[in-house]
């Protein structure tokens, strides 16, 4: 049982190719399987995927439920469950549900994001109802003892000393973060802040446990070598005897304001040797954009840093020589306004500012001389060709069906995502630039060495 | 959950096919049109240990120059040119081999072979891109400098490897990449691009005589031969003792091995169980993940292989714990060692290991890119097509007796050579 922390936000939103759904009449097309959708009356969502290719199965529970519910004080409690959930339940005790896992050569793990919380295997295809027969009695099964929360809890507070505490380029994220989110919790980290983390308790596992794990606020995703009448049958076994609660519980989360000024945090370290730049601005996520707009701003994120062809590696890194890595990508997949960011690291001779002030002359002339109609037929190509791409792993299929419909698109959001990124507009692309570039949203990071005199 | 698990030995996760073109180039191909993709998968044999004497990283560097312009089409023309239908195209530099993917839709297979033609046979190696190449791999050792894995790791390969290529490097220093210049990668690039060493694996939307073209289009005309500096075995040094890198950080980064088998030898097979026993697998099936992260909350992370390479192979493994407990994370993990170095191995702990190495074997084999990347791995292990069935029947076949045999050699009197980044405390 590896569990693991990983930052689920940095997962890019694209969804596989389109493909006419229609939830009890599944067809098919020539760019991929079709995707089926049912809801189950205790309110469990089941998506299911068909991959044929191999006798394997991916069985993936999301909840719709991450950091960024964790109530004030208890930062880190949705990721702190996240390890707890593998501590057993009454019919099956500690570790049980892992061994069966391993005994047939399974893979297993775990991940919580800013707004959702997940679980998987991946197991030969028969064994796709015993997964379900466990996953679905640790929805409501959960037993928490002291004995078993203390040493879980060491073990996160090593995590975030590996992942952050070590790391003074984690750190840097974790202050941009901070303050790019004045008030709403996108500025927590999902593993939580230290001192609370010391703090967290079974009763506050157990309260967090109850109100969101339950079959309202769950979508169940199955991928692979399986029928979706197949799938559903056993969903329905395993699943259906869950109680439901009467309503998916309710997500309160206070609102950003808006932004008026432009912020610099710096972290110097004597383990930094090589400088580095971050900028990262808010920015209208899938879910709170107008419509075009989200797809506007990945594309805008490809055209200015996706690859070596890109506006910011070509002039910084290969023209002017004042970084030796430059780029930009948005996370669009997010129930509330998301973050669009750019980075860069300067060569030796070049300062944080002075690459700041170059990164700001390639956006100001790309929003004054507009899109190369070439640069933008190349970067849809690449995005629509994602989606073609994605279809070969059905492990990441499920990661995308899941993370969209947790953060509330619904398959046709996913499935329509090509067209829609071949939509966009010259005139969008530099339009979303122009609004949401703006450096007042935007919080500038820079990580240094320990200055001389500072020392 | 107590099932058989004699089926999925009998059966390969896919259908392979070995062909040899009409210029006789041989390739593993898997067919498969589900989707309308293709990866390719290839390597050359000879890699970072290939490195000329004080430029480590010459091999690294090779790698990153050639997708970075070729015959007419200079660095920014190449990769507009692949972004023109999303054509993916990377290499890559290991120890023991440099290697490189392709991954295009089907309908692009004549674009994308020609590009790759273009870059493995006519790399123009310009002095812009060289700069940038050797700028970028110096700005990632600043940036690794002083973190406290890369430190362990580097740390433990100096000290178990002294004097060897594999104690350096693949991503050498500031020094020894500023002593690459044009002619050493140039020279670099007509000892190992060859085709008398090279692995390729095709899966996708392809029949075979398309593969056959793709191949020849792309590999026929390079030079018949390699020219690789003969590589010694790499001796083991510093078991039993252990080193401390001062870095005034919270938890210390931890490093520890001992000598392996050699994967040519009979008992590799049973050495693969034993570690998978020790530290594999995704969590509770792995002593140590009991031991030191399960019931005593020590770390986060900690874990041990086999690692097998041309002219070495070592049990090799590693957490990070902070700096009070570090001195009781190690003696857990000695005492693990020491443990079936003694025999002390549960019928029912070998039998799940080696459930589990055969049942999650065909996960390896999920996607285009890692069936084309497993088929070239299986060559550059000098086995052939029969391995895809032949690997889990091994696996079966590992009796308590070899178990037992093998753990005694590979365990031995549990000592380690152990490193340790950070400031431990009672070491």
């Amino acid at each position: 049982m590896a569990v693991s922390y990983n930052d689920e936000a940095e997962m890019t939103p694209v969804p596989a190719a389109a493909t006419n759904l229609t939830p009890d009449a599944p067809t098919s097309s020539a760019a991929g399987a079709a995707v089926s959708e049912f809801k189950l009356e205790n309110g469990l969502t089941l998506v299911v995927i068909p991959d044929r290719r191999a006798p394997v199965v991916t069985h993936m529970i999301w909840y719709r439920n991450g950091s960024a519910d964790d109530p004030p004080g208890k930062s880190g409690i949705a990721h702190f469950l996240e390890h707890l959930m593998f501590k057993g339940t009454e019919a099956h005790p500690k570790g049980s549900f892992s061994e069966a896992v391993a005994e047939i050569g399974g893979q297993e793990n775990a991940f919580t994001g800013n707004d959702y919380t997940a679980y998987f295997q991946r197991v030969a295809k028969e064994h796709l109802g015993d997964m379900m027969a466990f996953e679905a009695d640790r929805m409501t099964g959960l037993i928490l003892t002291d004995e078993i929360v203390a040493p879980e809890r060491d073990v996160v507070m090593e995590e975030r000393r590996m992942h952050c505490d070590a790391d003074p380029g984690a750190q840097l994220n974790e202050a941009v973060q901070a303050a790019l989110f004045t008030h709403h919790p996108y500025g927590t980290p999902i593993i939580g802040w230290a001192h609370e983390i010391e703090g967290l308790n079974r009763e506050d596992a157990l309260a967090y446990y109850s109100r969101f794990y339950t079959p309202e606020n769950a979508i169940l995703i199955v991928a692979g070598d399986v029928e979706p009448e197949e799938a559903l049958r056993l969903t329905q076994i395993h699943y259906g005897k869950i109680r439901p609660r009467g309503a998916a519980p309710t997500r309160l989360r206070p609102r950003e304001p808006d932004a008026v000024a432009r912020r610099l945090v710096t972290v110097n370290d004597e383990k930094v040797d090589q400088p580095s730049w971050q900028r990262c601005y808010i920015a209208p996520s899938q879910r709170t954009a107008a419509p075009g707009e989200s797809e506007a701003l990945e594309v805008l994120a490809h055209l200015l840093g996706g690859g070596q062809t890109s506006l910011l590696y070509r002039t910084l890194v290969v023209e002017e020589k004042k970084a030796v890595g430059a780029g930009a990508y948005y996370l669009g997949s997010a129930l509330d306004d998301t973050r669009f960011y750019l980075y860069a690291m300067p060569t030796p001779d070049v300062s944080l500012p002075e690459l700041d002030a170059a990164i700001d002359r390639v956006i100001a002339r790309f929003i004054a001389g507009g899109v190369d109609a070439e640069a933008l037929e190349r970067a849809k190509t690449r995005l629509v060709a994602d989606a073609i791409y994605a279809q070969d792993s059905q492990a990441m299929l499920a990661r995308w069906y899941g993370a969209s419909l947790a953060n509330g698109q619904t398959i046709e959001d996913v499935q329509e995502w090509p067209a829609r990124i071949e939509a966009v507009s010259a005139e969008a692309v530099v339009g979303a630039a122009r609004k949401w570039l703006d450096r007042r949203r935007a919080v500038t990071g820079y990580l240094l060495p320990v200055e001389p005199e500072a020392a | 959950m107590n099932k058989p698990f004699a089926s999925p030995t009998a059966k390969s996760a896919v259908n392979v096919r070995e062909l040899v073109t009409p210029r006789g180039v041989k390739a593993w191909l898997v067919e498969d049109y589900a989707v309308p993709l293709v990866s390719l998968e290839f390597a050359f044999r000879g890699g970072a240990a290939q490195d000329p004497a004080g430029k480590s990283g010459a091999a690294t560097m090779l790698a990153g120059l050639i997708d970075e312009g070729a015959a007419d089409l200079d660095s920014q023309a190449f990769q507009r040119a692949l972004d023109e239908k999303a054509i993916e195209l990377s290499f890559h530099a290991e120890r023991d081999h440099i290697g490189g993917r392709m991954r295009t839709l089907a309908r692009h297979i004549d674009r994308a072979s020609e590009l790759l033609r273009m870059a493995l046979n006519a790399p123009r190696f310009d002095e812009e891109p060289i700069g940038r190449v050797r700028e970028q791999m110096s700005a990632r050792l600043r940036h690794d400098a002083h973190d406290p894995s890369s430190m362990a790791s580097r740390a433990w390969r100096a000290r178990v490897f002294p004097g060897h290529p594999y104690a350096l490097s693949a991503e050498g220093t500031l020094e020894s990449l500023a002593a690459i210049e044009r002619a050493d990668l140039k020279a670099m690039s007509r000892r190992l691009i060859a085709r008398g060493a090279l692995h390729i694996g095709v899966v996708g939307a392809i029949d075979e005589a398309r593969a056959g073209r793709l191949i020849d289009d792309v590999f026929a005309d390079l030079p018949a031969d390699a020219n690789l500096a003969p590589i010694a075995e790499a001796p083991f040094v510093g078991l039993g003792g252990h080193e401390i890198v001062d870095l005034d950080v919270p938890q210390s980064t931890i490093r520890f091995g001992r000598p392996a088998i050699k994967r040519e030898e009979s008992d590799y097979i049973a050495s693969i169980v034993l570690a998978h026993v020790l530290g594999g697998g995704t969590g509770l099936s792995s002593r140590l993940f009991r031991e030191v992260r399960e019931k005593r909350g020590l770390a986060y992370s900690v874990s041990a292989s086999i690692a097998s390479f041309d002219h070495a192979s070592y049990l090799y493994g590693g957490t990070t714990t902070k700096n009070e407990r570090a001195h009781e994370s190690l003696k857990v993990i000695r005492a693990e060692f020491l443990d079936l170095a003694n025999g002390n191995l549960g019928e029912d702990e070998l039998e799940k290991g080696k459930r589990y190495l055969i049942g999650s074997y065909p996960l390896r084999f999920d996607t285009s890119a890692k069936i084309a990347g497993q088929l070239v791995h299986i060559q550059l292990d000098g086995h052939g097509t029969e391995w895809l069935v032949e690997r889990n029947r091994q696996v079966a076949a590992v009796t308590m007796a070899d178990a037992k045999r093998t753990a005694m050699r590979l365990f031995g009197d549990g000592a380690l050579s152990v490193v340790l980044v950070g400031r431990p405390e009672g070491v």
